[in-house]
């Protein structure tokens, strides 16, 4: 058990410890650093200590698209709504599945054509919605998944559902999992960072990027555009960083003196604890700041990139994050709830994040890190076929777990694939459903970790991402 | 036997880490059932032949003697006492055969070697089978011999000794009286003894001094916060609603009851049934009425859309697991899908346990955030029932006042008038200037320009010329243009270059939005707003070249309704050349006849909806059929709030009257409420749900306790018109002396809260997957000691305070004997960080910040500005002012969903459900808190202040006060020393830079002497920084 101080202090001493890595992993870099893909499991400075298998990948970046993303108006192609646009979806597809009361109240479930045109996209002709101009042309790069399903049908159980593999709260979330397992490669960097953007929508309380029973040094950390980049960053008015050094200094001299007396290993890692911080204070605001990226570099994630807070500025930190050995960084992107006007909210959310989400891709490709690093793109469910609200209107579409789309690029992801088809009204998964403890897997198998033996163990059971299912999908591996 | 043993100790999860260490030589240690054997036949072989039916292979339960010992289908015998040779278990544990070895490689729990060893050796001494040993009902053994009687004077330390005896370990001597102090001070209280307080301590040289400080850390009103807050963990109590949009509620009343039943020592049992069933005892008092918000503080869902079914059944889960967790360390909730595997709590048994809940009443779901959640129990203040009773007083006199004055009022109709309804006209906004109060905006450096070469009207107009689009605007103008009728007409006039026309020109109006917009000529201006509606509305061509063009939409087809009031102005253009001028609406004043004519007031009311149902009815009814009532209530109402003449004598008692009622309805919504529990007539039905699933009902199921405990009492208490037990029934079941579980886990929580771990580590889980006790005797004697004493817990902790195990030191004495690398069996006082609310507390409490207020409302500390920029901006937080910034942080605002950062940063839990046990970490993170954190800042600044007007003059003796007032203990003279240098470095820096030392000494509300140095002030609140982040300060010694 991790809980108790005694063990805490045997666990340092004995390997390491902590979500923000320690200054003995120096030696760890080398064989986790850039290199060639390994043949073989790698050490690791998390619990595991070493990866089941040779990894793919060393990091991931998962853009979360809060909200719901619209599947049919983005990424799978019906055009019998377009025919039987007005008309009531046929009951065989419906079938007695449930609904969101939102809907259920309506009485009526009307098949709703998408406002979208579609483009076959590179070599591997992939038709994507003209919402998404930039990432179409990234089409080759992708492994799109048509037939994800999940569970639970209203937000908040269905955001923990995605994050953490169960919809009640209490469990830790993927990221929490790669930092406890695989820790941290950077000394001075959380190992899970997370940020957020987007308009005001459904709220992304820190319950989402929380380590649930893990030790909370397993939670994400999340990056602020405000003053203070990392909570309690900054020193107060008045204490210089010279100050500020010199009073760690103290601090850390007379807790020498304390350990000399009492002996106490945890001493030692409170005085860990403090360098660290320090350290911080520095390593995160070069971090954040952007200027001495090159102007070509810049334009190519558009022009919000130069607004602190923009999903365009976040997907550019996601790579300078990756870049100094983050192990998970997560982007949650709000807005894509679109119960009115579909349409027009799609083009909107589409608008802020396409270029960005594009441009990572090349960034990464461009600085030799997609092959070391895992992005992956996706809501918690997608949406109905058909409209809620009046569709002479401005009509919206509904929740909808059944099937809906997301996809993975970079490092041992199979490029330009789809997996899964759903049926013509996209509606239901026709062939190959993936469920989430299904992605869930496929991504520790990216890392090099065996779903089933990342466990730990709470309230007398032995936990793991995938609960008690999951199944790698091999199909989306390269 | 050295494998053998050292095996035992490699068991990183198995209780066999507290297996007997026999010494080389002597005798193998007697294999135990419970403590060796159960945890490896749980943890690798249940799941498939354990309780669970469902998941059975072959027919085999391993937990069951009858059936490891039985005849298999396959003829084998699993379990052969004393002939592991015939045992199937050896033979399948030992086999080389990949097929054939269990357990199963695809089951990823491969049994270690020394695992094998033992089993095998359990089997060859005869597989003596015992019951889980916090199934059976603890009772007092016997008192083991000890090697020095003298120590061992008392129980604890006899059981203690005895066990070290036998590990061949010495305990460690007493500590000395400052860390006992302190110790006791933060162990009882959370809080670190004041300097006062030690002084008392350290002067009291009698043998009673240490019994008596233990008595006044009991005595004191901090117990029962410390407490608390350790029953708020397992209460998942929080200011929240838990779910999605985490909407606020009240149950601080509830909070509060904790705190005095800790401190008015409630005993543990009634403590138990006043929460679990208040509301069922006869006659209940407020206090357990309020009790019994414990079942109420799961979680409420108040997402759009969710389903009432589902949560419903959702808030009872919760319940039962908590219910599990708290009283009897259980992990109750993996029979919420199917039969546990590893204890013996059936899928069917969870919901007889549950169906105890399924008579709560509550509202299941709720698609408005911060909807109301009854029953409530409202508990007013004296101060605010005088309020009501003096404002229903005075609203009763403004009744009978108003119905004088309307007896004794005068109306006739007036003659017939000449007076005709006002004409409209244009009322003109932009004209040479902008409205009053308009903030002038615009693209590129020329905004607004006024030009005066040409004009529709006035001297001047504004032209604006260039690529693209582009725009002059304004918003916030004071005197804002009110809109009156649906057809009001908005106009601006234009002028359009002819060698430079404009492809769009678009007008645009704010009433709090932008959401009105009207184009003429192409789609070439912004892309905003939903094609051909309110806000982008097509209004016609682009207007003729070369002249003035008034341009015209009215106010319904840009979505303006009567009564908006538009205060900012936008004339916007695609490309080309545009003047502007003369900008405003077409309105008609409003026709006002009706206040000196009930006749032509009628009209108007007919169709107006804000008039009272009686008073419409009244006017619909014809004149001729009016009855004598009708026409008194139309009049009545006419005069009393329409007719001018008499406004004079019914507005002042109208207004008197509205007071009157506005007092009642906020001073009614300002009253204190708490979430209570209320049995409905009839439960909801409970049913078996496979895999947990709400739509996939299986057996009906009644309310019942599992078949291991001992049976509930048929009481009178059972709900007789439907023959079931109820839920005081299952309180007094739960807080009943015969049940094996209740008085150990609590005793248990208490001897964690005293020793930082306890006997049995795993607080939650008491079952077979749980840690074996280090010391199952103690235990034992202490559950059953507790029960004797009436379930008193102060005792207890009295008891507990006072042995010698608890009064030894805890500093590493150098060598950790290998045998008990984690001091499971303390051979030394632990020493641990405390916990988040005591890291906060302490540093409020050494500087002098903390305010001694005990109870009420959630307060909110400091948090950082922007933390819910991205999570939910719509909650709100503002920083507490006054004493009520410095309650503890047992008081503090707990939204669950997103608690605040520093709680969440040094391991609180975020009570969205029961949390039987907190981890413990040491991160970087929560070193920034404490150095930057404002709380930790104003602290050290205040600190700094008591020092430089409390303490002696003298630096050293101010170091030395500074550091005992911190720490307890004096400073060692390299401790000093070190402390000095940095207040010298210190004060040189601030004494150059006065505006650093001006910027530290005044973070925070709380304030400042003005006559202190403010360079001093900042340098020794650098040292106080220092002092504040010890690990010394935030350790239990």
């Amino acid at each position: 058990m991790l809980f108790s101080p005694e063990s805490n202090r045997r666990r340092f001493l004995t390997q390491v410890s902590s979500g923000i890595g320690y200054a003995a992993l120096a030696s760890l870099l080398t064989e986790q650093g850039h290199a060639a893909p390994s043949t073989e499991p790698v050490a690791v400075p998390g619990s595991l200590g070493k990866t089941h298998f040779p990894p793919k990948v060393k990091n991931v970046i998962y853009l979360f698209m809060a909200g719901g993303p619209s599947h049919v108006d983005l990424w799978d192609h019906k055009p019998r709504l377009k025919e039987m646009h007005g008309q009531d979806m046929p009951k065989s597809i419906l079938g007695d599945q449930r609904v969101t009361l939102m809907t259920r109240n309506q009485g009526h479930f009307k098949t709703a054509s998408t406002g979208y045109k579609w483009t076959k996209h590179g070599q591997s002709g992939l038709e994507v919605s003209e919402a998404l101009p930039h990432l179409g042309k990234m089409a080759d790069d992708l492994c799109l998944i048509r037939s994800i399903h999940s569970e639970p049908i209203n937000h908040d159980p269905a955001v923990t559902f995605m994050q953490t593999g169960r919809p009640q709260p209490g469990l830790p979330c993927m990221g929490s999992w790669m930092s406890y397992g695989l820790g941290s490669v950077n000394k001075d960097l959380p190992a899970f960072t997370v940020m957020i953007s987007g308009p005001m929508d459904q709220p992304i309380p820190s319950r989402y990027f929380h380590s649930g029973f893990l030790p909370s040094q397993h939670q994400g950390v999340q990056f602020l555009a405000g003053n203070d980049p990392v909570l309690y960053l900054s020193n107060p008015q008045g204490v210089s960083p010279e100050t500020r050094g010199e009073l760690v200094g103290g601090i850390n001299e007379l807790n020498r003196l304390r350990h000399g007396e009492v002996k106490d290993p945890e001493i030692e890692a409170r005085i860990k604890s403090f360098e660290l911080a320090f350290k911080m204070q520095s390593s995160v605001p070069e971090l954040m700041d952007i200027t001495k990226e090159s102007a070509k570099t810049l334009e190519l994630y558009g022009p919000e990139v130069k607004t602190p807070g923009s999903f365009a500025r976040h997907c550019l930190l996601a790579r300078r994050l990756v870049q100094r050995g983050t192990r998970f960084v997560q982007l949650f992107h709000r807005g894509w709830d679109q119960h009115g006007d579909v349409t027009g909210g799609v083009k909107r959310q589409a608008g802020a994040t396409d270029q960005p989400a594009a441009a990572l891709l090349q960034d990464l490709k461009n600085n030799g890190l997609l092959d070391e690093t895992l992005v992956i793109w996706g809501g918690e469910f997608g949406r109905t076929a058909y409209g809620q609200g009046n569709l002479s209107g401005g009509f919206g579409r509904d929740h909808h777990p059944r099937c809906f789309s997301m996809w993975l690029a970079g490092g041992g992801v199979k490029k330009g694939t789809v997996i899964g088809k759903t049926d013509d009204f996209g509606y239901n998964v026709a062939e190959r459903p993936v469920h989430v403890n299904d992605l869930h897997a496929t991504i520790l198998q990216l890392m090099g970790v065996d779903h089933k033996k990342l466990t730990f163990r709470f309230g007398g059971r032995d936990f793991r991402l995938t609960d008690v299912a999951g199944e790698v999908v091999k199909e989306a591996l390269a | 036997m050295r494998s053998f043993l050292a095996g035992c100790l490699t068991l990183v999860c198995g209780s066999a880490l507290f297996a007997e260490p026999g010494s080389a030589g002597t005798s193998r240690p007697k294999i135990d059932y419970s403590r060796d054997i159960k945890p490896i036949l749980s943890n690798h072989c249940f799941a498939c032949h354990g309780p669970d039916p469902k998941a059975l292979k072959a027919g085999l339960r391993l937990d069951l003697p009858e059936s490891a010992m039985k005849a298999l289908a396959s003829k084998g015998i699993a379990v052969v006492p004393g002939k592991p040779e015939k045992s199937e278990l050896v033979a399948r544990i030992r086999t080389a055969d990949k097929g054939e070895i269990m357990p199963p490689p695809s089951h990823g729990k491969p049994l270690s070697a020394e695992q094998k060893d033992l089993l095998q050796a359990w089997i060859a001494a005869g597989a003596e089978y015992q019951s889980h040993w916090a199934f059976v009902k603890p009772v007092k053994g016997p008192l083991p011999a000890t090697s020095n009687p003298a120590w061992a004077k008392g129980e604890i330390d006899a059981f203690i000794l005895n066990r070290l005896d036998r590990a061949g370990i010495k305990p460690a001597g007493e500590a000395d009286k400052q860390t006992l102090i302190r110790r006791v001070s933060l162990d009882l209280r959370g809080l670190p003894p004041t300097l006062q307080e030690v002084e008392q301590f350290l002067a009291d040289k009698s043998p009673a001094a240490y019994e008596a400080m233990i008595d006044r850390m009991l005595a004191s009103p901090r117990y029962g916060e410390k407490m608390a807050q350790l029953w708020l963990d397992l209460a998942r109590f929080g200011d929240t609603s838990g779910y999605h949009y985490d909407s606020t509620r009240q149950m601080w009343m509830w909070r509060d009851y904790v705190i005095n039943s800790f401190n008015t020592n409630k005993p543990f049992d009634r403590f138990t049934i006043e929460q679990l069933a208040g509301d069922l005892l006869p006659n209940p008092t407020t206090e357990q009425k309020i009790a019994t918000g414990f079942n109420r503080n799961s979680r409420f869902n108040e997402e759009g859309g969710a389903d009432p079914e589902e949560f419903v059944i959702r808030y009872n889960v919760d319940r039962t697991n908590t219910l599990g967790q708290t009283w009897l360390g259980l992990t109750l909730g993996c029979a919420e899908c199917h039969t546990h595997k590893y204890d013996p709590i059936s899928h069917k048994e969870y919901y007889q346990l549950f169906a105890f809940f399924a008579g709560i009443q509550e509202p299941m779901a709720s698609g408005n955030h911060g909807a109301s959640l009854p029953p409530l129990l409202k508990l007013p203040t004296p101060e605010q029932e005088k309020n009501i009773a003096d404002a229903k007083a005075k609203k009763e006199k403004m009744l009978k006042d108003i119905a004088t004055a309307l007896a004794g009022a005068k109306y006739e109709e007036p003659k017939a008038t000449e007076a005709k309804p006002p004409e409209p006209k244009d009322i003109v906004w932009v004209d040479d200037g902008l409205p009053k109060g308009a903030a002038a905006q615009g693209d590129g450096a020329a905004k607004w320009q006024f030009v005066s070469a040409i004009a529709k009207q006035g001297k001047m107009s504004v032209r604006r010329s260039g690529p693209g689009t582009h725009q002059d605007y304004f918003t916030g103008a004071t005197e804002p243009l009110t809109v009156n009728n649906a057809k009001d007409i908005l106009f601006g006039h234009v002028f359009l270059d002819p060698k430079d026309p404009p492809k769009t020109v678009m007008l645009q109006w704010n009433d709090g939005t932008w959401e009105h917009r009207a184009y003429w000529g192409e789609d070439k201006a912004f892309l905003v707003g939903s094609p051909d509606s309110v806000n982008h509305r097509k209004a016609g061509p682009l207007p003729k070249t070369g002249e003035w063009v008034r341009l015209e939409v009215t106010c319904e087809q840009v979505g303006l309704k009567p009564g908006a009031k538009i205060n900012g102005l936008a004339f916007t253009q695609a490309d080309g050349t545009v003047n502007y001028d003369a900008a405003g609406i077409r309105t008609t004043a409003a026709d006002e006849r009706y206040l000196t004519s009930l006749e032509t007031w009628e009209t108007k009311a007919k169709v107006d909806t804000k008039i009272p149902g009686d008073v419409q009815a009244a006017i619909k009814i014809e004149k001729a059929k009016r009855t004598p009532a009708h026409l008194k209530t139309i009049r009545e109402h006419y005069l009393r709030f329409v007719y001018s003449g008499t406004r004079p004598t019914f507005e002042p008692l109208q207004k008197q009257l509205d007071e009157a009622d506005k007092t009642i309805t906020d001073t009614e919504k300002a009253i204190p409420y708490t979430l209570v529990t209320e049995e409905m007539p009839k439960a909801r039905d409970s049913y078996i749900l496979i895999r947990g699933d709400f739509l996939q009902k299986g057996e009906k199921v009644g309310r019942g306790v599992p078949a291991v405990f001992p049976p509930l009492k048929k009481s009178k208490h059972w709900l007789m018109s439907w023959k079931q037990p109820s839920r005081l029934d299952l309180a007094e079941w739960v807080a009943s002396p015969e049940h094996p579980l209740t008085a150990r886990v609590f005793v248990n929580r208490m001897w964690a809260q005293m020793f930082g771990t306890g006997i049995v580590k795993t607080l939650g889980d008491f079952g077979t997957q749980g840690e074996y006790p280090s010391h199952p005797e103690l235990l034992d004697w202490l559950a059953a000691d507790f029960v004797q004493t009436g379930w008193d817990v102060k005792k207890m902790f009295k008891k507990i305070a006072l042995s010698n195990t608890y009064r030894q030191s805890s500093a590493f004495s150098g060598t950790t004997p290998d045998v008990d690398p984690n001091n499971r069996l303390l051979y030394r006082a632990p020493r641990f960080r405390i916990s988040a609310e005591e890291v906060r507390d302490n540093a409020l409490a050494i500087s002098g910040l903390l305010s001694p207020k005990v109870g009420g409302p959630s307060v909110m500390p400091y948090q950082p500005g922007d933390f819910y920029k991205g999570r939910n901006e719509n909650w709100a937080w503002s920083n507490a002012t006054g004493e009520e910034q410095y309650r503890r942080g047992l008081y503090a605002f707990w939204r669950r969903t997103s608690l605040h950062p520093m709680f969440a940063l040094f391991d609180a839990p975020s009570r969205e459900e029961c949390a039987a046990q907190r981890p413990r970490t040491n991160t970087p993170l929560q070193a920034l808190v404490t150095l930057n954190d404002p709380t930790f800042v104003e602290s050290a600044r205040v600190f700094a202040q008591q020092i430089l007007t409390k303490a002696p003059a003298d630096t050293d003796a101010r170091l030395t006060w500074a550091f005992r007032t911190a720490v307890t203990r004096e400073p060692s003279p390299a401790e000093r020393a070190a402390l000095k240098k940095q207040l010298s470095t210190l004060l040189d820096r601030y004494k150059k830079d006065k505006k650093s030392a001006e910027a530290v000494v005044r973070v925070g509300q709380s304030p400042r002497p003005e006559n202190l140095d403010m360079s001093e002030q900042a340098a020794w609140t650098g040292v106080c920084n220092v002092l504040l982040n010890l690990d010394e300060t935030l350790t239990r010694e």
